[in-house]
């Protein structure tokens, strides 16, 4: 039988509890369920592997993919190859961090309930803004619950969504917002950038949430002066899911004027894991703290005047508010906020800008050697802070399968999202591409075709 | 025991460094040529400073201010806290899983691929499903799953005044909340003195405005809902669908399949059941799975088997569309099918026949001393009501930090709402006859102690390395962050 090795209670024992129950069989504390459910026979499961066996077959798996270990990755559109310093994982191995639940219990909870406090801190310190929950699922659900925030805080139901926003973002708001019959309509496009005459004429009283992103989609830094103030004039909330690594050299959200920040931390030390486990960033101005979702650590003192942290005002949250919560998130992704802290921690303020600026000065001359070769355009103009999108004289898919050939993982098609643009992809330049590499790359490109 | 705690920003100082990069090796250009000053933030983020062995005995020391399964017993109700096996660790983060990107043309993740597929057949084979989305990234992530492609199967009927959803009181707040989300309006069904759902109640209440029951079964009191039957029958005729949380399938794998119970709809909480770890809150976990005539509307994209090879099927024109960028957690789900395989069939029948011995065991012996209001077999966890100890002073969040001080974690308190001073105890089949019998022990030296001196408990925790938390306080003047000002 499988998995003996977790179940501690021996034959011996099984006897003396049930005659201490007052039953003769286990079966009997399973009369309750009814005979017409009871499973005939037994579940239809492969055999049970050793620790050996179950080693083997999943590294038999996972032998099977390319990854960014045994190729070179150019791949981004929201999860990138950044470089994780050894101490996170030694740090998020600590069990009695992972092995622990939600701090409900803070006075033996101190150690997650004061990191959450700490990354709260964190993230506010990146973005600008005045609070921050203890995180989301993802950046998708991120934005959409972000978006959501801003109908609760204005009692209106449409959001604006840029199209130069993520449209895997985009996808999950889609879907958040059909059900609860909440109105999404899409800002165009222009060179690349959401299109500020259409947003301007879009705006009305009617509008709960604008949804920009910075950088875009396109890695393009958006020009963001002057919107605050041209979305506030309708009392509408100015949503923006950023890039935490661009954060540190890029003007803050609210130096630019948002209310709410969300944005996906991957890229704070974390393994991309094919899109998950990732990190939901949420923060906003103090004035929508009551709409925000999740949880969120505060500090407070014990009985004898100490700092101690709990989790606060759970009065939004379902398990003391149910169906007039802010929202139904209950497990998270504590770990992963934890994860980014020690990231942030280890990098410090230098660290985090030298990071954004390794990302943006290789992302450049990653442009300027691909700009000048025959049948390759640039899709858009403007700054690119790590990624760019790539107009290519061919299909895509033919190309990353050519780079693979010589162990690169290319660019990533973004043809799909945006029919008007054709044979167009994404190539992402983090710190941790060298010269060597990137010239690989364009090398490559070059010879194809 | 108390023991302060320096913040991390408390310990930064100006200069010190933790980290190593490259020089950066292609051409310089001023800074001023990439990035407009303008587009630049002012200052520096105000991140800490410190060496790397200043981190590392941060965090390592902030790990000791916390109890986890690896620290000693936590029986959790509801929370399923099972030992999580190391090898699980080990899988998740092969380089093969942990640095694969997830828009990877799929000829280069077959392996990824593969594990996705072979997950959803074990599944399916132990709900007794069509089919399973893997998306999800949490329990209640999946109640909202499940709702919306409720939600679209109605709606493709033209089925459209279904505008309720019928829950339990005993249920977990998600459930509510996500009614909500799903745009819903809730109807309370309340229990009888059984503690089961009251079937006349339900009966009452379901109409052609019905869209689905959500169920937890075996409930959070821990009780199998014996009428389960009948209760599928009469949301069915009324053209409900049924709606299974899984939050507690540790009590009944190897028994009986939502599936076969009659749910349409089953989301498992795999950090629990499948024994992924919580991770102080999360990463979880919750796929979700259908029966036949609601496949056509799970999310985007599914995994399915072509020839030798697996890909990723985006064709699916009613699909809800995506609850989650990508896959969702999918190295949680590397976790879980690495339980899935070692315990195999026999091995998950195991685990919940000793959660479900465990937990009678440990309520045959905590009964003698406290009130159990509901006094039947129960599945893999069982609720006690303090309210005796509460009119001698001391209630069942007293007796939580007791035990804190006793080196367990407490049970769930104050949960379900219809037990009053509600100890809820989910021991799990990881934990041995020894250990229970510690627990109860002490639970049974806590009881002794209220009727001696309860003023005593009420002031308790004593012994960890803070007190007693002012959570009013914390609510009422909230300081969020640090600096505090």
């Amino acid at each position: 039988m499988g998995g003996q090795h977790y179940l501690p209670l021996t034959g011996d024992d099984r006897q003396a509890m049930l005659k201490e129950i007052g039953t003769a069989s286990v079966e009997d504390l399973f009369k309750d369920i009814p005979p017409a459910v009871r499973l005939k026979g037994e579940l239809n499961m492969p055999p049970a592997l050793s620790e050996m066996e179950a080693l083997k077959h999943l590294t038999d798996l996972a032998q099977q993919n390319r990854h960014f270990q045994n190729a070179t990755s150019f791949m981004g559109a929201g999860i990138y190859d950044h470089f994780i310093p050894s101490v996170i994982k030694h740090i998020t191995g600590r069990s009695e961090f992972y092995t622990s639940y939600t701090p409900y219990q803070p006075e033996v909870s101190q150690g997650v309930l004061q990191a959450i406090f700490e990354y709260q801190t964190m993230v506010c310190q990146l973005t600008g803004m005045d609070v921050a929950n203890a995180s989301m699922y993802d950046g998708g659900t991120a934005v959409a619950e972000g978006a959501v925030m801003g109908c609760g805080a204005t009692r209106r139901s449409k959001v604006l969504v840029s199209r130069s926003v993520s449209p895997f973002y985009r996808a999950v708001l889609k879907n958040y917002f059909h059900s609860r019959g909440l109105e999404l309509e899409e800002i165009p496009l222009r060179d690349g950038c959401t299109d500020r005459h259409q947003l301007a004429a879009m705006l009305g009283d009617d509008i709960a949430t604008v949804v920009l992103q910075q950088p875009n989609f396109f890695g393009l830094v958006e020009n963001m002066s002057g919107l605050a103030d041209l979305i506030h004039e309708h009392k509408a909330v100015f949503l923006v899911a950023a890039d935490p690594i661009s954060l540190g050299l890029l003007q803050t959200p609210a130096e630019y004027g948002a209310d709410i920040v969300v944005g996906e931390g991957q890229c704070l030390g974390v393994p991309a894991s094919f899109g998950g486990p990732v990190l939901g960033i949420m923060a906003s101005r103090e004035k929508f703290i009551r709409q925000m979702p999740g949880r969120i650590a505060g500090e407070t003192v014990d009985s004898e005047g100490n700092r101690g942290f709990v989790l606060t005002l759970q009065t939004r949250e379902q398990h003391i508010r149910r169906e007039k919560a802010a929202s139904n998130i209950c497990s998270n992704e504590a770990l992963v906020a934890l994860a980014a802290s020690v990231y942030l921690a280890t990098m410090g303020s230098q660290g985090i800008r030298e990071v954004a600026e390794q990302c943006l000065r290789k992302t450049n001359y990653a442009r300027e050697q691909i700009r000048t070769l025959k049948g390759f355009n640039l899709t858009f103009p403007g700054i690119n802070f790590k990624e760019f999108a790539l107009t290519v004289p061919g299909d895509p898919t033919v190309l990353n399968r050519k780079l693979l050939e010589h162990n690169i993982l290319g660019g990533v098609d973004i043809s799909p999202f945006y029919p008007e643009l054709e044979n167009t992809m994404l190539f992402a330049f983090t710190e941790k591409r060298n010269k060597a590499e990137i010239d690989t790359l364009v090398r490559e490109l070059e010879g194809w075709k | 025991m108390r023991k302060p705690k320096a913040l991390i920003f408390e310990i930064s100082r100006p200069g010190r460094q933790g980290y190593s990069l490259p020089t950066c090796d292609v051409p310089a250009k001023p800074l001023e040529q990439l990035l407009p000053e303008p587009l630049r933030r002012s200052a520096v983020p105000g991140l800490p400073e410190l060496s790397e062995t200043e981190v590392i005995r941060h965090f390592t020391e902030l790990s000791t201010r916390n109890f986890g399964v690896d620290t000693g017993f936590y029986p959790l109700g509801s929370c399923t806290m099972k030992y999580n096996p190391k090898v699980n660790e080990e899988t998740a983060a092969l380089p093969g899983f942990a640095f694969l990107h997830p828009c990877q043309p799929e000829e280069t993740a077959q392996g990824a691929l593969e594990l996705l597929y072979n997950m959803e057949q074990g599944l399916k084979e132990l709900t007794g499903m069509e089919r399973f989305t893997l998306q999800p990234a949490a329990g209640a992530h999946g109640e909202l799953t499940g709702l919306m492609v409720i939600q679209a199967y109605h709606r493709s009927r033209g089925d459209l005044k279904r505008n309720k959803v019928l829950i339990p009181l005993s249920a977990h707040g998600t459930n509510p909340a996500t009614v909500s989300m799903a745009g819903y309006e809730v109807v309370q069904i309340p229990c009888d003195e059984r503690g089961l759902v009251d079937l006349e109640a339900l009966k009452a209440a379901v109409d052609d405005t019905t869209s689905a029951l959500m169920l937890t079964n075996p409930s959070t009191l821990g009780l199998f809902e014996e009428e389960i039957v009948e209760m599928a029958k009469a949301v069915h005729e009324a053209g409900g669908l049924l709606y299974y949380d899984g939050a507690n399938m540790n009590a009944i794998m190897g028994y009986t399949r939502p599936g076969d119970m009659g749910f349409d709809v089953v989301h498992i909480n795999i950090h629990k059941t499948f024994s992924t770890p919580h991770g102080g809150g999360g990463p979880g976990g919750g796929p979700v799975g259908v029966k036949e005539r609601l496949v056509p509307f799970l999310p985007v994209p599914l995994v399915d088997k072509r020839g030798e090879g697996f890909t990723f099927n985006y064709d699916l024109p009613e699909s809800i569309g995506k609850m989650h960028a990508f896959y969702g957690n999918f190295g949680v789900v590397v976790k879980a099918y690495t339980y899935l395989r070692m315990l195999g069939a026999d091995g998950l029948k195991q685990a919940s026949s000793d959660a479900v011995l465990n937990a009678n065991y440990l309520m045959s012996l905590l009964k003698k001393t406290y009130h159990l209001p509901y006094d039947r077999t129960c599945k893999h966890e069982f609720v006690l009501s303090a309210r005796p100890e509460k009119k001698k002073g001391a209630g069942a969040g007293d007796i939580a930090k007791a035990l804190l001080d006793r080196g367990f974690h407490p049970p769930t308190v104050y949960f379900p709402l219809i037990v009053e001073e509600a100890l809820m105890v989910e021991p799990t089949e990881t934990e041995s006859k020894e250990t229970l019998d510690a627990f109860a022990r002490t639970m049974e030296d806590i009881a002794r102690e209220i009727d001696e001196d309860a003023e005593k408990i009420v002031h308790g925790p004593y012994h960890t390395v803070v007190g007693r938390l002012d959570e009013v306080r914390a609510a009422r003047s909230p300081v969020l962050r640090w600096p505090s000002s």
